[in-house]
């Protein structure tokens, strides 16, 4: 791609960055790309250090785990709050449910890279597969994620006893299941927040990366980049979705694991 | 005209054993470094050291994954540099946002 347009007739003497060439070797599109996702960079980043900067004003759980109790006085243990499974009412199973998740999006990342692979070979029936692959791995992402929020929302069957203000401004103690904006059984309000915003934010970009995947299936499979010339445009979706497992990386660690 | 009657028909070259072998090596390695994690977090206890651990981990993978899975270890080093210098702005952020939760946490309990 970037060899095609060398321009005719431009002096040497104008050095790499004199114009007429293309000092950085890759395509507008791709680097359009790249910028986007450093702007992409810095909004999660300002998320993920805010979720830090909340947490470390909040004081740990100290006492025994078996003992924990959800308090808005302390920050909760990610692994006795995210401990369910679908299908599997009450057992208790730490993490194992966002361990699935995180293999299948680690997994999806690496279909993606196999259709990047297959794209510079230029081989159609490759990139339509992995493609897919990729597709249902995104999807079935997003539906872990739904039924990650659902039961977040919904909570537990015990619940936790808090002391909040509620909507009408009034100083109570209550029994209070699952999770809102105001209150939540886990923790610090904050807590439920930011998992809303953060994994919400995260969520949409993966919903946009399943919509920009299907265009490049679709467009692969009728055989739009064969004309074209070029797979460069799965090269460009599959940057935005390792964008999108590396930001899942970070969320992993400092919502579940620390 | 020419142009499309020269692209319409792509040469389709075989496969690269030796790259799809290096993307299989890397996945395993992803998976890897997550399994050590999910082991650290249920045997060691909760502290500064383990936390400290998991960050390094994440950030090791975030390098193989933007290395190897987004190539950006390929790019010519002016499109290296211009992705990876800008970060170091969020070195400030974060001292400063954890200098802050710090403080507001000293103020309130």
């Amino acid at each position: 791609m970037s060899a095609h347009s060398t321009a005719i007739g431009v002096s040497s003497k104008r050095g790499v960055w004199g114009g007429g060439n293309e000092p950085l070797k890759a395509s507008y599109g791709k680097l359009m790309m790249w910028f986007f996702l450093l702007s992409d960079i810095f909004t999660f980043a300002a998320f993920l250090i805010t979720y830090l900067s909340i947490r470390v004003s909040y004081p740990a759980y100290e006492g025994p785990m078996d003992a924990f109790v959800g308090s808005n006085e302390y920050w909760p243990i990610p692994e006795l709050v995210f401990d369910a499974v679908p299908f599997l009412h009450g057992v208790h199973a730490p993490l194992v449910f966002v361990g699935i998740m995180t293999f299948i999006l680690i997994s999806s990342s690496v279909t993606m890279v196999l259709a990047v692979e297959a794209g510079h070979r230029n081989d159609r029936n490759d990139v339509v597969k992995w493609m897919l692959w990729t597709i249902l791995g995104g999807a079935t992402f997003l539906g872990c994620q739904a039924w990650e929020w659902s039961h977040f929302i919904h909570g537990s069957d015990a619940g936790s006893i808090m002391t909040f203000v509620n909507g009408l401004g009034q100083n109570v103690t209550e029994t209070v299941h699952g999770a809102n904006l105001m209150v939540n059984e886990y923790g610090p309000a904050s807590f439920a927040n930011l998992f809303f915003f953060i994994t919400g934010f995260h969520g949409f970009h993966v919903t946009i990366g399943v919509c920009l995947l299907f265009l490049c299936f679709y467009q692969a499979a009728v055989g739009i980049y064969d004309q074209r010339g070029h797979y460069e445009m799965v090269e460009k979706i599959g940057l935005y979705w390792h964008f999108v497992d590396l930001v899942w990386v970070f969320v992993f660690t400092l919502f579940y694991l620390i | 005209m020419e142009i499309q009657e020269n692209k319409s028909t792509l040469e389709v070259t075989p496969r690269n054993d030796a790259k799809v072998k290096k993307i299989w090596i890397t996945a395993g390695i992803l998976l890897a470094i997550t399994v050590a994690e999910f082991i650290m977090a249920f045997t060691m206890p909760r502290g500064l050291l383990l936390y400290a651990l998991f960050i390094i981990l994440t950030v090791w993978k975030a390098k193989y994954i933007m290395m190897e899975f987004m190539h950006l270890g390929d790019e010519v080093k002016p499109l290296f540099y211009s992705i990876i210098v800008p970060l170091i702005f969020l070195v400030w952020l974060l001292i400063a946002l954890a200098k802050e939760g710090t403080e507001i946490f000293m103020m309130r309990w």
